[in-house]
C-alpha cells in the first residue's frame, strides 16, 4: 500500500517535471519572440515591412520559409555584417544592399526567433548560443 | 445630470466626426498677398498665393522634365534617395498605394526628387523604378542639381533636407508627401511613413480632383 502511494507520487512528480521542462522551453521561446518584436520594429520593419512583405523587387520578404530554413546558419552573419550582391528569395532576384545592423548577439537571436516564427514561418527558437556559434563562422 | 453631460459629450463628439467627414475643401498653404489690379476701369483686390516656382530636371527615362509638364496637374512630391536605409522604403511602400490608386489618371502625377544626385544617376533611378514596379509616366523620379533640389525642398515644398555624415545613409530628411494642386499651390502635407495619413492623402486627392477649375 505504502509502496503504491510512493510509486504514484513518483509518477506524478515525473509528469510534473516533464511539464515544467516543456513550459520552460516555451517561456524561453516567448521571451525571445517578444523581445524580437521590439528589435524588429526598430531595426528591420522600415525596409522589410510590418508583415515581412519586403518591397517589390527592391527588398526581399521574410515569407519564404524554404529560404530561411536553408540559410538558417548564415542569417546572423547577414544581419551583423550586412549584405551585398544577388540573393534569390521567393523566386525573385534581389541586388540591393543591406547595411550592417548594430545589434548584440542576443538582439540578433531575438530578431531571428521573431522572423522565423512569424509571417507564416515556424522554425522554432534561435538561441544566443547558436547566434554566437554562427557569428564565429561568418565568411567575411 | 451625469447622463445629460454624457449625452452632450456624445453629441459634440458626433458633431466633430461629422464636420471632419464633410470636409470638402482643402486649405491653401504658404504666404499670400493681396494685389490690386485694374480690370475694366475698376480696381479689384486679388489674393495671390505662394506657388511652386519653375524647375527643370531629368527623369528616370533621361527626359528633361519639370514644372511645365505639371501645368494643370495635381501631384504629390516627396524627397528620397535610392540607397536610403531609413525611412524611404516605408515611404515608397506607402507611395505605391497612392500610385496604384491614381496611376491611370491623366491629370495626376507623383514626383520623387532624389537628394543624392551624385549616386542616383538616370540608370540608377530607372532601375529603382523598375524594381519598385513603376512603369509609364505617372510617377517620375527626378534628378537635378543638388543645391537647387535642396532649395526647392525647403523653400517651396517646406520639407527639411540636409547632408549629414553621421546619419544613416548620409542624409537627414523628412518623410513628407506634399500635395500640390493644378495652380501649383501646396494644399496638404502628410507624414509618408504613417499609413493613416497616406490614406488621408488619397482621400484629399479625390477632393482636389472634384474641385472646380476656376476656384481661386
Amino acid at each position: 500500500m505504502k509502496l503504491q502511494i510512493i510509486g504514484s507520487i513518483c509518477v506524478l512528480l515525473f509528469i510534473l517535471i516533464i511539464f515544467s521542462c516543456q513550459s520552460d522551453g516555451s517561456i524561453e521561446f516567448k521571451r525571445y519572440y517578444s523581445g524580437g518584436i521590439i528589435v524588429y520594429q526598430n531595426h528591420c520593419q522600415n525596409c522589410h515591412g510590418e508583415k515581412g512583405e519586403g518591397l517589390s523587387s527592391l527588398i526581399p520578404p521574410f515569407t519564404d520559409t524554404a529560404y530561411l530554413k536553408a540559410n538558417l546558419a548564415s542569417l546572423a552573419c547577414k544581419i551583423n555584417f550586412g549584405l551585398k550582391g544577388k540573393i534569390t528569395v521567393s523566386g525573385k532576384d534581389f541586388y540591393g544592399e543591406m547595411p550592417a545592423a548594430n545589434l548584440t548577439p542576443i538582439e540578433i537571436a531575438q530578431a531571428l526567433t521573431y522572423v522565423t516564427n512569424s509571417f507564416g514561418n515556424k522554425l522554432g527558437i534561435i538561441t544566443v548560443d547558436e547566434v554566437n556559434a554562427d557569428l564565429n563562422k561568418c565568411e567575411n | 445630470m451625469r447622463t445629460l453631460t454624457g449625452a452632450i459629450a456624445l453629441i459634440l463628439l458626433l458633431g466633430a466626426c461629422k464636420l471632419n467627414s464633410n470636409k470638402t475643401t482643402l486649405p491653401i498653404y504658404g504666404n499670400r498677398q493681396a494685389v490690386t489690379t485694374t480690370a475694366n476701369g475698376q480696381s479689384v483686390i486679388d489674393t495671390v498665393y505662394q506657388t511652386i516656382p519653375a524647375f527643370k530636371y531629368i527623369n528616370q527615362y533621361g527626359d528633361s522634365t519639370g514644372s511645365k509638364n505639371l501645368d494643370g496637374k495635381i501631384y504629390v512630391a516627396d524627397f528620397f534617395f535610392t540607397s536610403c536605409p531609413s525611412i524611404c522604403p516605408i515611404m515608397q511602400r506607402n507611395m505605391l498605394n497612392v500610385y496604384n490608386a491614381f496611376k491611370d489618371n491623366a491629370d495626376f502625377k507623383i514626383i520623387s526628387f532624389t537628394i543624392d544626385p551624385k549616386h542616383d544617376s538616370v540608370p540608377v533611378l530607372k532601375n529603382y523604378a523598375d524594381k519598385l514596379g513603376v512603369t509609364g509616366n505617372s510617377w517620375w523620379f527626378l534628378r537635378g542639381d543638388r543645391d537647387s533640389v535642396y532649395r526647392i525642398a525647403s523653400n517651396s515644398y517646406l520639407v527639411g533636407v540636409s547632408q549629414d555624415s553621421t546619419a544613416a545613409g548620409g542624409y537627414v530628411h523628412q518623410g513628407y508627401f506634399v500635395l500640390v494642386d493644378k495652380q501649383k499651390r501646396v494644399r496638404g502635407s502628410y507624414d509618408g511613413t504613417d499609413m493613416k495619413q497616406v490614406s488621408q492623402l488619397i482621400d484629399d486627392i479625390k477632393i482636389l480632383q472634384a474641385e472646380p477649375a476656376n476656384v481661386k
